[in-house]
């Protein structure tokens, strides 16, 4: 059985259509993608054709988020996650690039941009970092300078989840440079607009089904239309994407941490050393037995968190932080004694296990490392404390 | 053109699950599911393709008992337009022949252009009711179809994946194919189709329904018997080579193609 | 045959004909023994009530009329390019015993075009009584609708009591329009053919993937016809002839038009086999010592025209991928020939193989439990004796 979340019919059956997908497309393929370093376009279109791009999409743009958009997001990366986290990022990045959009688009914006990418049709990217602007996004060298109706972009955007395979990118840039983090704005940006070129593909430790790359701005000119809110609203806008994007990242580290926990479970089943399974071992089985209390709480603070998130009261940024610190956190320790369980073998890449921990990582680093999170949630209990009042 | 397709399929265990207790000589069923016979699944697909090809619409049907309603809503969910579920006590004990004459009577109810079948269901393994079909139908057929080539007004034209090669038919229409699993990849249920599935109100067809006489249906319409079920002898080992593998070899080969083997 | 009733006095509802029944066809409902919509009246619940809750009810069908009328033994001569089937031969051997059980004539039926020398010589070589040949043009290749039509007109006319084809595509495909047309019961891919005291033809077949067997009757209709799995019986020597007789029979015209038309025909061998139907597998397992071993299985299994299969250890090394794997998670499997090649053959990997005709195990370890249910086993070392093996079994095959 599985804890009751109380989850929909309509989400239940997302979770199911994403369950069959992972195991009978997903997991097959796996390894052969981490391998070859390649976007998994053929999982893709099944993705799309599954319905499931649209479950964080509102309705009236084609999806069918309802009224629980981030949670049904968790419930389907969580799935796909299981099976494999990078392909599963094909999903989740998108959702990432396009949870501006939904959030501060103007109904222009969204009919032009959203429906495609609720059917599958086109992948979307988010692009803020920069060599010199990680966590600190306040120290974004990309410039858009305003042109008549247009703004040139020029800059360069760093390890973009989507790259390249994306159609259409939230890029962030800064329109006033004078006002430091106020002076950022965000952009749509599609793909094959003159002057967005791409660079370099990284060549990751994890994830490595998704395509990670550099995008390049060399006076590309976009529309002013397709300025996301207000001129100096970009910082803004990143905050609550990522307020709402966490979730998302931390369901990815519940399902990495839930495979593994599956995989290490089954092995140490079937392995025998001294005429029993390893199982059988109380050392090896309180292992596994933390391994899993610490997946199903991860599990329950993600979709709390994602619930909170979906009733759109106050700034959940504490709740969102800690999702995902603390269910990224889980995943890499869980994936390590995942492969602390299948012993030698764990460490061949013969096996899936060793997978799970280098996928792991990025969980912990990316959408703020856990140490920005951590200062989010400490921040957010001082100005609790002093105001004597919820944020 | 617009083709009325019916397919046919039947709920089995999943006989990759089942097993024999060794010590009772039973079947153990805990933990089998009823699954959509994989071969009808192929069966379901060709239609929904077909259907999105060429128009129409794709009817799934099944004669079994009510928990058959299952495998008619996965149906639904990978495409199906509407499911009929024969089901009655009259049918009980049905073999291929009463089986393939109630399943006959219902499609001649609902109408059809083109009837698809798995090549055979996974539990029974008999390959009969498809063709049973077509003569209670008076239909001509290809069985073991593992490619639609054409579709034409009149007719269409089908691969056939027989022992030793492929045979190219053209089949009129009105006819009965029977598909093997080379013809495609069935696709995962979607969302919007699971929703549709959960939904969806099944047709319901019982022997009142199908003007058939009493006689002709279930066990009094069955001419076989199951006399008895058993479980298949153990077996015994048997010769084993030892030392150089180069003769080892040549007396397993010599062994195999002594007994037809190879 | 008769239908099944339970006595509620006697019947404690324990379950155990829940156990018993294959067909998941009885329930307890409530504190008592119910048959469900999937009962099959096969009888197993009544071996297994230990109350003796389950009861024969009498049967009320009259015995069909007429069934004496019906005699004599007969095989469905499949030809390909007017070339006997090697099938045909198996069955004439199974048929004679069943024939001289009956003490009744053995006949095969020979469909096709130019075709008198070769039935002249299967009654020369072979225990056959006679051969009904029926000579068209029509009949040169087969289609299933037409040679239905021509065997069930002949049956009408003759009566056979027993009627035998090969389970091939082709005999799976008309017989059972055959079937239908004529009236009678057909039980598909027969490996067990015998007599039983009432004189009925016993047809035993696996059922469930071959996890069990089924013995199957046709008690009141004639013909009772089976199709049999090829490379099951045996065929008779050559040499057997007992100068049986040739009839040629001259086929109605009408019933020769068929509706279907065969436009082409290529020969081809599929490379890549489903292991839940292939004939042959070749498996591999942990004793390869690694994923690059398999070639050697792979190998093997392409010289032999067979499918690759693998044992749990392997796909959790991740060696194949899941769909490979044989056993108790994985498929149950029953081809007529099985290779398994550095599989220990624990119970798991046993009950999904064990019914496959002809087993060979390959493993260096000659305690291995997978030698108690090989046919025929090797000692050695796989990197060894594998690609011996295969050169061998093409060595073979290239003559």
């Amino acid at each position: 059985m599985e804890l009751d979340y109380g989850l929909t019919e309509e989400q239940l059956m997302m979770r199911d259509v994403a369950r069959e997908l992972a195991d009978k497309k997903i997991r097959p393929v796996a390894a052969e993608y981490d391998e070859k370093n390649t976007f998994p376009w053929e999982v893709f279109k099944e993705i799309a054709a599954s319905d499931l791009c649209g479950v964080y999409i509102p309705d009236e743009y084609g999806g069918a988020g309802g009224k629980t958009p981030i949670m049904n997001m968790c419930i389907v990366v969580e799935e796909l996650s299981k099976a494999c986290a990078g392909i599963s990022l094909s999903f989740a990045a998108t959702g990432l690039g396009t949870i501006p959009i939904i959030l501060h688009g103007s109904d222009e914006q969204k009919k032009k941009y959203l429906p495609d990418i609720a059917s599958g049709k086109k992948i979307a990217a988010f692009a803020i970092t920069e060599a010199n602007a990680g966590s600190d996004a306040s120290a974004i060298e990309t410039v858009a300078k305003k042109d008549g109706d247009s703004y040139i972009l020029n800059g360069t955007k760093q390890w973009i989840s989507n790259g390249e395979v994306a159609e259409t990118y939230t890029v962030f840039a800064m329109t006033d440079k004078t006002k430091g983090a106020r002076g950022a704005s965000a952009f749509i940006v599609e793909k094959g607009t003159p002057g967005f070129t791409f660079g370099k593909k990284e060549d990751k430790m994890g994830i490595r089904a998704s395509s990670t790359r550099e995008l390049v701005f060399q006076d590309c000119r976009v529309p002013a239309a397709n300025m996301l809110g207000k001129p100096g609203r970009g910082f803004m806008i990143a905050m609550d994407t990522f307020n709402a994007s966490r979730p998302g990242v931390a369901a990815q580290a519940v399902g990495i941490a839930a495979g593994a926990l599956d995989l290490a479970v089954k092995y140490a089943c079937t392995r025998k050393q001294f005429g029993k399974p390893v199982m059988a071992n109380q050392g090896l089985g309180f292992l596994l037995a933390d391994m899993a209390m610490k997946v199903e709480a991860a599990r329950a603070l993600t979709y709390a968190t994602a619930r909170t998130v979906d009733k759109g009261e106050g700034r959940p940024t504490k709740y969102s932080a800690m999702a995902k610190c603390f269910a990224s956190d889980t995943a890499m320790q869980v994936a390590t004694d995942a492969v602390q369980v299948y012993g030698g073998y764990g460490y061949m890449r013969e096996y899936p296990i060793e997978k799970y921990m280098r996928d792991a990582k990025i969980t912990q680093i990316y959408e703020g490392t856990n140490q920005i999170q951590r200062d989010e949630i400490a921040k957010a209990l001082m100005k609790e404390a002093v105001s004597g009042k919820d944020d | 053109m617009a083709l009325r397709i019916v397919v046919c399929i039947k709920q089995v265990p999943d006989t990759t699950e089942v097993r024999m207790d060794p010590v009772k000589g039973t079947l153990i069923r805990e933990g089998v599911v009823s699954i959509v016979n994989p071969f009808d699944s192929y069966a379901v697909e060709e239609g929904v393709r077909l259907k999105e090809k060429h128009g129409g619409t794709c009817t799934v049907v099944t004669m079994g008992p009510p928990q058959a309603e299952q495998a008619l809503r996965d149906c639904i969910s990978v495409g199906a337009d509407e499911a009929y579920l024969v089901s009655d006590r009259a049918f009980a004990g049905s073999d291929t022949w009463a089986t393939s004459l109630t399943l006959a009577a219902a499609i001649r109810k609902i109408g059809f252009d083109l009837i698809i079948c798995g090549k055979q269901a996974i539990d029974g393994d008999t390959a009969q009711v498809g063709p049973g079909i077509a003569v209670h139908l008076d239909l001509p057929q290809a069985t073991y179809a593992r490619k639609i080539r054409e579709v034409g007004e009149k007719s269409m034209i089908i691969e056939r994946l027989l022992e030793e090669g492929v045979e190219t038919m053209e089949m009129p229409l009105p006819g009965l194919i029977t598909v093997v699993k080379e013809i495609n990849e069935p696709r995962l249920p979607s969302l919007k189709g699971k929703m549709r599935a959960k939904k969806y109100e099944l047709k319901k067809l019982t022997a009142a329904d199908l003007d058939l006489q009493p006689g002709k249906l279930g066990l009094d319409g069955s001419p076989t018997r199951v006399m008895k079920i058993f479980a298949p002898p153990p077996r015994a080992g048997g010769e084993v080579f030892k030392g150089e593998a180069d003769q080892c070899a040549d007396k397993l080969v010599a062994v195999l193609a002594k007994n037809g083997v190879v | 045959m008769p239908k099944l009733k339970i006595i509620s006095d006697k019947c404690g509802g324990c379950g155990q004909c829940v156990d018993a029944c294959p067909y998941d066809g009885i329930e307890i409902a409530g504190t008592l023994a119910k048959f469900k919509d999937s009962c099959n009246w096969c009888g197993t619940c009544k071996d297994a009530c230990p109350f003796e809750a389950i009861v024969v009810e009498e049967d009320k069908a009259p015995a069909a009329a007429g069934l004496d009328a019906y005699k004599g033994v007969w095989v469905f001569g499949e030809q390909r390019d007017g070339h006997i089937q090697r099938v045909v031969l198996e069955l004439v051997g199974e048929g004679r015993k069943l024939a001289d059980a009956r003490k009744e004539p053995l006949c095969v039926l020979v469909l096709g075009d130019k075709m008198e020398g070769a039935c002249k010589k299967l009654l020369a070589d072979y225990p056959v009584d006679k051969v009904y040949y029926v000579e068209a043009p029509e009949l040169a290749v087969f289609e299933a609708e037409v040679y239905g039509k021509i065997c069930a007109d002949l049956i009408r006319a003759k009566k056979p009591e027993i009627m035998l084809a090969g389970a091939t595509c082709a005999g799976r495909s008309f017989l059972s329009r055959v079937a239908v047309e004529v009236h009678t019961g057909l039980t598909a891919d027969c490996t067990g053919l015998a007599i039983n005291p009432e004189g009925l033809l016993m047809q035993t077949r696996p059922a469930f993937g071959g996890n069990i067997m089924a013995t199957i009757l046709c008690p009141n209709h004639r013909p009772q016809m089976s199709t049999v799995r090829p490379r099951v019986m045996k065929p008779p020597a050559a040499g057997t002839g007992r100068g049986g007789t040739l009839e040629k029979v001259a086929p109605d015209k009408a019933r020769l038009l068929s509706r279907s038309k065969i436009l082409d025909f290529a020969a081809e061998i599929e490379e890549t086999v489903n292991i839940a139907e292939a004939d042959i597998i070749v498996s591999g397992g942990r004793g390869l010592g690694g994923p690059e071993n398999f070639k050697l299985v792979e190998d093997l299994a392409k010289a032999l025209g067979g499918a690759v299969g693998s044992s749990r250890a392997a796909v959790d090394a991740g060696w194949k991928p899941y769909s490979h794997q044989v056993g108790q998670t994985g498929k149950t499997v029953c081809p007529k020939l099985y290779v398994a090649c550095g599989i220990s053959g624990a119970v798991q990997h046993l009950v999904g193989m064990q019914s496959s005709d002809t087993i060979v195990a390959i493993n260096r370890d000659p305690d291995a439990p997978i030698f108690k249910v090989a046919t025929y086993g090797i000692v050695g070392d796989l990197k060894e004796v594998l690609p011996i093996l295969t050169r061998k079994i093409l060595e073979r095959k290239g003559k």
